[in-house]
């Protein structure tokens, strides 16, 4: 189960409304390598985790991504609360507006809504850690673009923020895929799924890392 | 009084942040003694943080919460709200 904190991860206070920076924003939400996929992605991931400290690490993050879930969604609140009628029909809003008014939706910045399909649950650890590595780094590139496209101190600074989060989090699995990798058979990784198969040492070694 | 409340909760966001940081490394560095004490010590003010504000403002957690005339948890104002809300 979780508890809530009334406050955010990183402060988010945004004075000026614009719609075309939430339009972009917006990506980190609901788009292919936003926050909701990240949460999603560890928090289902973890369950096939043979490694109780790697299976705690992917609630610990899970749950940062959380937090970060709540800022894009507070940036993108913050950068379209008030607008004006004329703001909205300038900016390229409307499509967005005729949906959603100005409710915060899990979309793409191109308008594709937030899915499953944009990440795994392959019941593999090593796999799911690999995919991971990889999430937190297209992350960072979303970031990085996000970053060229802005320019206003009071939006760049909680994304900066969470950009260097995501190289944080990048580190932390690549010692979580070491740490699953230490107890699986050091000639082949690859010989049997830690999660799913019996391996051949199961009978006299019980120590063999695999789940059985 | 303003601003006593926003540099409390801004330590807050500090001390917090520490203990989210410490808390991901501790997970792969599960016997790092300084890393510990580390935790112990920025999560001992962490508390005590909380509880200040808590009396002071609004309790940021549930388990701050307990109320006598009026639902403090359900009137606290809401992190997406901002400063300039």
């Amino acid at each position: 189960m979780w508890n809530y904190e009334k406050r955010l991860e990183f402060p988010v206070n945004i004075k000026e409304p614009n719609a075309k920076l939430a339009q972009v924003i917006i990506s980190q939400y609901g788009g292919p390598d936003g926050e909701m996929g990240a949460s999603m992605r560890y928090l289902s991931q973890r369950y096939s985790m043979p490694d109780r400290n790697v299976a705690g690490l992917l609630t610990d993050i899970g749950t940062e991504e959380l937090a970060h879930l709540e800022m894009v969604a507070t940036i993108v609140h913050q950068l379209t609360r008030n607008l004006s009628m004329e703001e909205i029909e300038k900016s390229g809003f409307a499509p967005y507006y005729v949906d959603h008014t100005v409710g915060v939706w899990p979309q793409a910045a191109s308008g594709f809504p937030f899915t499953a399909a944009q990440f795994q649950v392959t019941g593999d650890p090593v796999t799911d850690l690999t995919e991971d590595l990889a999430a937190e780094q297209k992350a960072r590139t979303t970031y990085d673009n996000i970053l060229r496209l802005i320019k206003e101190p009071d939006v760049c600074e909680p994304i900066k923020f969470l950009r260097a989060r995501e190289i944080v989090h990048f580190q932390r699995f690549g010692e979580a895929l070491r740490m699953t990798q230490d107890k699986l058979d050091g000639k082949n990784f690859y010989a049997f799924n830690p999660a799913f198969d019996r391996c051949k040492d199961c009978d006299d070694k019980p120590d063999c890392g695999c789940n059985n | 009084m303003g601003n006593n409340k926003d540099q409390l909760l801004r330590d807050i966001g500090i001390v917090g942040f520490v203990l989210t940081d410490l808390s991901l490394y501790l997970d792969t560095h599960p016997f790092d003694r300084n890393a510990m004490e580390y935790f112990n010590h920025y999560n001992r003010i962490k508390h005590q943080m909380e509880k200040e504000f808590s009396m002071k403002y609004f309790p940021l957690t549930i388990n701050m919460a307990e109320s006598n005339k009026e639902w403090r948890w359900g009137m606290a104002p809401l992190p997406w709200e901002g400063e300039c809300g």
